[in-house]
């Protein structure tokens, strides 16, 4: 007899692909997987655009941006005020690039 | 010279810039070279560590290479200065020297211009090991004051040594005064002969100056030199000890190869920051605790793991931003760096500011 229900949480997996957003953040195109948030996609894609707005405003002519978590790396270039987004899942085996 | 001279060099052109710092790792001294790819920047350099030559284009943006000169002669007296610039125009080079520059040199054309350049940086780098007074190389001041009597000359010489200045009035060959220190007369004299090295520039004379040097110029050179030659044999000697406090930190991760600007800072906003090669160190400072806040956060929301650093770039520039500890350490480069370079360069920087 169980006393109690298993429950398995579905794990959201790693993003992998790119988009780009223009200059307002809004998504223009993506390959990322279509069941991933587009609301977090587009979080990403305006702190971006932020990070090379503020950089501007800090007097460094920036053009690429590259971010590197535990689990993922985003790489980004601004592209006429807009950006193009890539999102890599690092693991142990390419997480040195 | 005891350790390795320390060459500054301000050009607005990246590319020249490590052009150059390659030239001058063949001078013999092995000098140590730091970049600033503007007037301000090396403003800032100069605040924060002596060096023993600065090298400056003279075509920049913002403020251009006679105004960074003018300041740096007029706070920096003993550093030795070298314009380097494609412009060829005498007038500029008679303003240039004006200023008190040591060498006005067009940027070499071929293989033997650069060595006869790199020749001349290095007989400037051995003059400041030897001392002597700029204007007249290798001349102490008392040949100085000797030329000047000896041609019965009329004029007032101002001596500045580090933030000393001193003045000595002589009037048709006769030592008329001298002050300094709240010294006067002999006194003043005697102390001001006494300085090894600095930079002395001659004003027009000043007839009415009331007389308080009463001896002939002879006479007060040879006391003051046998003074001198006594206290000297009566002191200890005094051997100046090596430095043998490390480096802090941040002098390391300044001191690393390509390193431009470094900026160590608490989170909390107020909290302390200190900076080293920064030209507006307030205004990085925002954006990088903005910036690492917003990927922090954004980690947080994709539940990626740990922020680890973040690179922004360009081909003239590459700045590198990482967490470390409770605080936040940026780091900037000139020009756009080889993939993993600047990671591992924070990885290091990291690893001294928080063992």
């Amino acid at each position: 007899m169980k006393w109690f229900r298993k429950t398995v949480s579905a794990l959201r997996p790693l993003p992998a692909g790119s988009f780009t957003v223009d200059r307002n953040g809004h998504l223009l195109a993506s390959t990322l997987p279509s069941d991933y948030p587009v609301s977090l996609v587009r979080e990403l894609g305006l702190h971006v655009l932020t990070t090379f707005r503020e950089a501007r405003t800090a007097g460094l002519s920036v053009t690429d941006l590259v971010v590197r978590y535990q689990g993922l790396k985003i790489a980004a270039r601004e592209l006429r005020g807009g950006a193009i987004i890539f999102v890599f899942p690092q693991t142990p085996f390419n997480s040195a690039s | 010279m005891p350790s390795r001279p320390k060459i500054l060099l301000a050009d607005d052109d990246p590319d020249l810039l490590e052009l150059y710092r390659e030239l001058l790792t063949r001078l013999p001294s092995q000098p140590e070279i730091r970049l600033a790819n503007s007037g301000l920047k090396a403003l800032a350099l100069l605040e924060e560590e002596p060096f023993h030559l600065f090298i400056c284009d003279l075509k920049m943006p913002r403020m251009d290479g006679l105004q960074v000169l003018a300041v740096v002669r007029r706070k920096y007296p003993q550093l030795r200065t070298v314009v380097l610039t494609a412009l060829t125009d005498e007038q500029l080079r008679s303003r240039v020297y004006a200023l008190g520059v040591d060498l006005y040199w067009q940027k070499p054309g071929n293989e033997q211009e650069v060595q006869l350049f790199l020749d001349c940086l290095e007989s400037l780098l051995s003059r400041e090991a030897e001392g002597g007074f700029r204007g007249v190389q290798s001349k102490s001041l008392v040949d100085i004051i000797q030329l000047e009597c000896l041609s019965q000359n009329s004029t007032l010489l101002r001596i500045t040594h580090g933030p000393l200045t001193g003045r000595i009035w002589i009037l048709g060959g006769e030592l008329v005064d001298a002050e300094t220190e709240g010294l006067v007369g002999e006194e003043a004299f005697a102390r001001i002969l006494s300085w090894k090295s600095g930079t002395f520039e001659q004003l027009p004379p000043e007839p009415d100056r009331p007389r308080r040097i009463f001896k002939s110029y002879n006479a007060l050179l040879l006391e003051t030199a046998q003074a001198m030659d006594e206290s000297d044999a009566a002191a200890p000697a005094v051997v100046e000890p090596e430095r043998v406090t490390p480096p802090s930190p941040m002098e390391q991760i300044a001191a690393m190869e390509g390193v431009d600007c470094v900026l160590h800072f608490g989170r909390a906003e107020g909290s302390p920051a200190e900076s080293r090669g920064a030209e507006t160190p307030e205004v990085a400072l925002q954006w990088a605790r903005r910036t690492l806040d917003r990927f922090q956060h954004m980690g947080e929301r994709l539940a990626v793991g740990p922020l680890q650093d973040i690179e922004v770039s360009s081909w003239q520039q590459h700045v590198g931003l990482a967490p470390v500890g409770e605080g936040g350490l940026l780091m900037g480069w000139l020009g756009r760096q080889p993939p993993g370079r600047v990671a591992e360069q924070l990885r290091k920087a990291a690893a001294l500011l928080h063992p």
